[in-house]
This record gives C-alpha cells, sequence and structure tokens, in this order.
C-alpha cells in the first residue's frame, strides 16, 4: 500500500488531542456521565476506572475494526456488545485478582462499563469504518479524555470531602473542629450531586476557554 | 459468501460465542486461586475486626496466625464436631435445621484472656448480611462486632457496616442477671428495652436493623449449649 500514512501523522494524533479537549466524551458529547458521578468520591477507584475504561474502548475498538468487514451487518450491534462484554469480564476478574479492594469499591460500576455510551458508540460510529491503528488511537483518546475528567472530578472530592489524596491526607488533623480547629469535610462532596455540580463548572471553564463549543 | 445471507450470520454468531465462552472460561479458571486468596484475608480480617484488631491485606495472615489460636466447629448441643472453622458456609448452614448445623468458633487471645468471636447470617433488607461477634470468656459480655452486607442501600442500611454503629456493641450483655438469653435489642432511641441490652437503631435503615437483631438472637440461640458448657467450665 503505496498511500499508507505514517502512524502519527497529524490526522492520526488529532484522533488523541480531539477527545481531550473540543470533542471530549463526558464534556462535550455527554456521555459516560453515569459513571463518572459514581466512582469519584476518592481519586484511587476514578484512576482505576479510567484506565479500564481506556483499555476496554481501545481494545474492543481494535477487535471491531479488525473484524469489520466480516461482521454481519444485521447482527453487528450484538457483535460489539458481545466484544465489550468479554473484555469488561476479563477486567473484573483480573482486578478481583490483583487489586481486590480496588474492586470492591468499583462494585458493579465495572460491570456497567458494559453499558458506558462511549464504548458502543465508539464503535458504532468510528471502529466500524476505519483500520485497527487509527481505531486504536481513537479508543485510547476517548478514554483518556474520560479518564481526564474523572482525575479532575476525583482530585476535587477526595480533598473537599474527604481531606485525602489517594489515601494520603492533605488537610491537616489539627484543622478539624473535633481536633480544637476551624475546618470540617464537606459530607456533600462525597454524593453524586456534587460531582454533577462539578463536572459542570469543568464545563463551564472549557466553554469559556474554548469559544468553539458555544452553541448560539 | 453472502454476509447477510442467514446461513453466514448463524455461523458468525456460534463461532464468537464459543471463542468467547472458551477465553472466558479459561480466564475465570486461571484467576480462580489468586481471587481465593483476597476472600480468604478480607475474611480473617473481618474476623481479626470483630476483636477491634486493625490490620490490612499486607499483615492481615500474619497477625490473624498470631492472634487466633484455637479454631473449631460445635454443634447446637455444644459438642465439637470434625470440620474446619474457617471455611464453613454459612450460608448453606442456615438453610438446616438447628440440629444438624455445624457452627463455627475462633478463639483469640487478647492480653491473656480468650475471646470467642462468633460468626452471624441473617437478612437485611435487600439481601445477606453477616459478621462476626466477639464475646468475653464470661460468655455473655460483648467485646466487639464486625458486620458487612451485600447490597444494603448507602448511607442507610450500609451504616452497619462502620465503626460507628460497630463500636456500640462492645460491653453490652447477651444474657440478663437470672441467665436467660434476651440477646441485643436493636432499637430507637425512645424504645424500651433492658439496660445493657440496647444498640441505637439505623434512623432510615429499620429493616436492615430489625434484620442484624434478628441474626443476633437466632444465631445466639443456635449456640446456647455452647455457652452453658463454657459457663460450667469456668465455675
Amino acid at each position: 500500500m503505496s498511500d499508507r500514512e505514517s502512524l502519527f501523522s497529524k490526522k492520526n494524533l488529532s484522533l488523541l488531542s480531539g477527545p481531550m479537549n473540543s470533542n471530549n466524551p463526558i464534556t462535550v458529547q455527554v456521555l459516560g456521565i453515569c459513571s463518572a458521578l459514581a466512582v469519584t468520591a476518592q481519586l484511587k477507584p476514578a484512576i482505576v476506572m479510567a484506565i479500564s475504561v481506556t483499555l476496554v474502548v481501545a481494545f474492543a475498538n481494535v477487535i471491531i475494526s479488525v473484524l469489520r468487514n466480516t461482521i454481519p451487518n444485521r447482527i453487528r450491534i450484538i457483535v460489539q456488545l458481545v466484544v465489550i462484554a468479554a473484555l469488561v469480564i476479563l477486567v473484573d476478574q483480573v482486578l478481583k485478582a490483583y487489586v481486590y479492594d480496588v474492586s470492591k469499591q468499583l462494585s458493579v460500576f465495572v460491570g456497567l462499563i458494559i453499558t458506558n455510551c462511549i464504548l458502543m458508540g465508539r464503535l458504532e460510529a468510528f471502529a466500524l469504518g476505519n483500520r485497527p491503528w487509527p481505531s486504536f488511537l481513537d479508543g485510547i483518546g476517548n478514554g483518556a479524555g474520560y479518564g481526564a475528567i474523572l482525575v479532575i472530578v476525583g482530585i476535587f472530592r477526595e480533598i473537599l470531602g474527604s481531606g485525602s489524596l489517594m489515601g494520603v491526607r492533605i488537610i491537616p488533623e489539627s484543622w478539624y473542629i473535633a481536633n480544637g480547629g476551624f475546618y470540617s469535610n464537606n459530607g456533600m462532596m462525597i454524593l453524586p450531586p456534587m460531582a454533577l455540580v462539578t463536572v459542570g463548572v469543568i464545563i463551564w471553564v472549557q466553554r469559556s476557554k474554548n469559544r468553539k463549543l458555544i452553541e448560539d | 459468501m453472502d454476509r447477510n445471507s442467514n446461513t453466514y450470520t448463524f455461523i458468525y454468531a456460534s463461532v464468537m460465542v464459543i471463542l468467547v465462552a472458551a477465553l472466558l472460561s479459561f480466564a475465570a479458571i486461571s484467576l480462580k486461586p489468586d481471587q481465593q486468596k483476597n476472600i480468604d484475608i478480607e475474611t480473617k480480617q473481618n474476623i481479626l475486626a470483630s476483636v477491634n484488631i486493625e490490620t490490612d491485606a499486607a499483615n492481615a495472615e500474619k497477625i490473624y496466625s498470631e492472634r487466633i489460636v484455637n479454631t473449631y466447629v460445635v454443634n447446637s448441643k455444644g459438642e465439637k464436631v470434625d470440620g474446619e472453622a474457617f471455611t464453613v458456609n454459612m450460608k448453606k448452614e442456615h438453610s438446616k435445621p438447628v440440629e444438624e448445623r455445624v457452627l463455627p468458633v475462633f478463639e483469640c487471645e487478647i492480653d491473656g484472656t480468650t475471646k470467642y468471636i462468633l460468626p452471624l447470617y441473617g437478612a437485611g433488607l435487600w439481601g445477606p448480611i453477616w459478621g462476626y461477634i466477639a464475646l468475653d470468656n464470661d460468655m455473655n459480655t460483648v467485646y466487639g462486632a464486625n458486620f458487612a452486607h451485600q447490597g444494603e442501600t448507602p448511607g442507610l442500611g450500609a451504616e452497619i457496616s462502620t465503626k460507628g454503629f460497630q463500636s456500640q456493641f462492645k460491653g453490652k450483655k447477651i444474657f440478663d442477671e437470672n441467665g436467660a438469653l434476651t440477646s441485643i435489642v436493636v432499637a430507637k432511641s425512645n424504645e424500651s428495652a433492658p439496660a445493657g441490652h440496647k444498640v441505637d437503631a439505623i434512623s432510615g435503615g429499620t429493616i436492615t436493623s430489625k434484620g442484624l437483631q434478628n441474626m443476633l438472637q437466632h444465631d445466639f440461640e443456635a449456640y446456647q449449649a455452647f455457652f452453658k458448657q463454657k459457663k460450667s467450665e469456668r465455675q
């Protein structure tokens, strides 16, 4: 193939960078919101969830892209679902075997990666019509775009809600009212509604920086 | 071959399903030992938590083997029977009548005295609840408790697995002055209950609280003969 473009051509790189900003799955496409609210009370599960989703979407994209010319059109959604479900079960089993405490924290949400709209969205919109390598980059890009928002929300929620980061104490114990100080954790931050508000603030900041995103 | 024909679709779906099934079975079987080990460590951490020993996944096994000095199973008459206390399937045992059940006991050394840890199993609102309760060697005073649940509502029923709720159990008595089993009442603060036998229920978690109370009552009843025997040994 003489028309083969380089692995990191401008077009391919835009597949990675697009979802980080002007095509972000959470803040622009508003996909995958449910899990973004559920797993971000602390940073650690948010990071694990981000990595898991990135791996699943990248490899599901590659598999579907490799199979794209063989998949019978009438059952293509089912094929996509089987590929996603198989990968998610694998991730779940590996988490249970090697990072048990994180797997317990994520509980049902790992299983719910299957229903994360980002996956079906990318498979249907991108992998079915593109070669494996761009599909892989598209998966990594969208996973990273999703993960970046999760991590930002996780950082805010853990510091303000629990006073720690990755389980390490950030706000000194002596500041707390219980120890004669003036400070108290914001209990609302641990609950999902504040995650929605945080995502809202991120969307607000992003749109004020990136004017293209503002609709008329 | 025509990609839209029925035959192609059927063959495609069948091959895909068989391949995926084989892959997942292989993964499940090869990861099973590691997963079981994690579950065992968690059980050990829960047992130790009922005697107020904090552990993490790394040191739980070592502390467990140091502190838990003796484990055995008894029947409802209080006689020791064959069996490994750690591997008793509580769910299965609770589907049997009391006479046929095997009842695990874990003995733990704390500051030179023996604490008796008994596993519990019962029903919450949405699913099973379980836990461990530790008794002093008078077989009456609660030394500590640890509860867990499968799917109680976070913030309501799920509060049974919090330290704040569990710490209420310490120092409570399960027998009254006449030696009758009263267990522990989980009730609202304005409900009357025998002194020394009552812990505060969870607001909004009434059914879970009552389920926990029934679990304690029910499981203590099964151990009555064992309690009696241990008490007479002390006298």
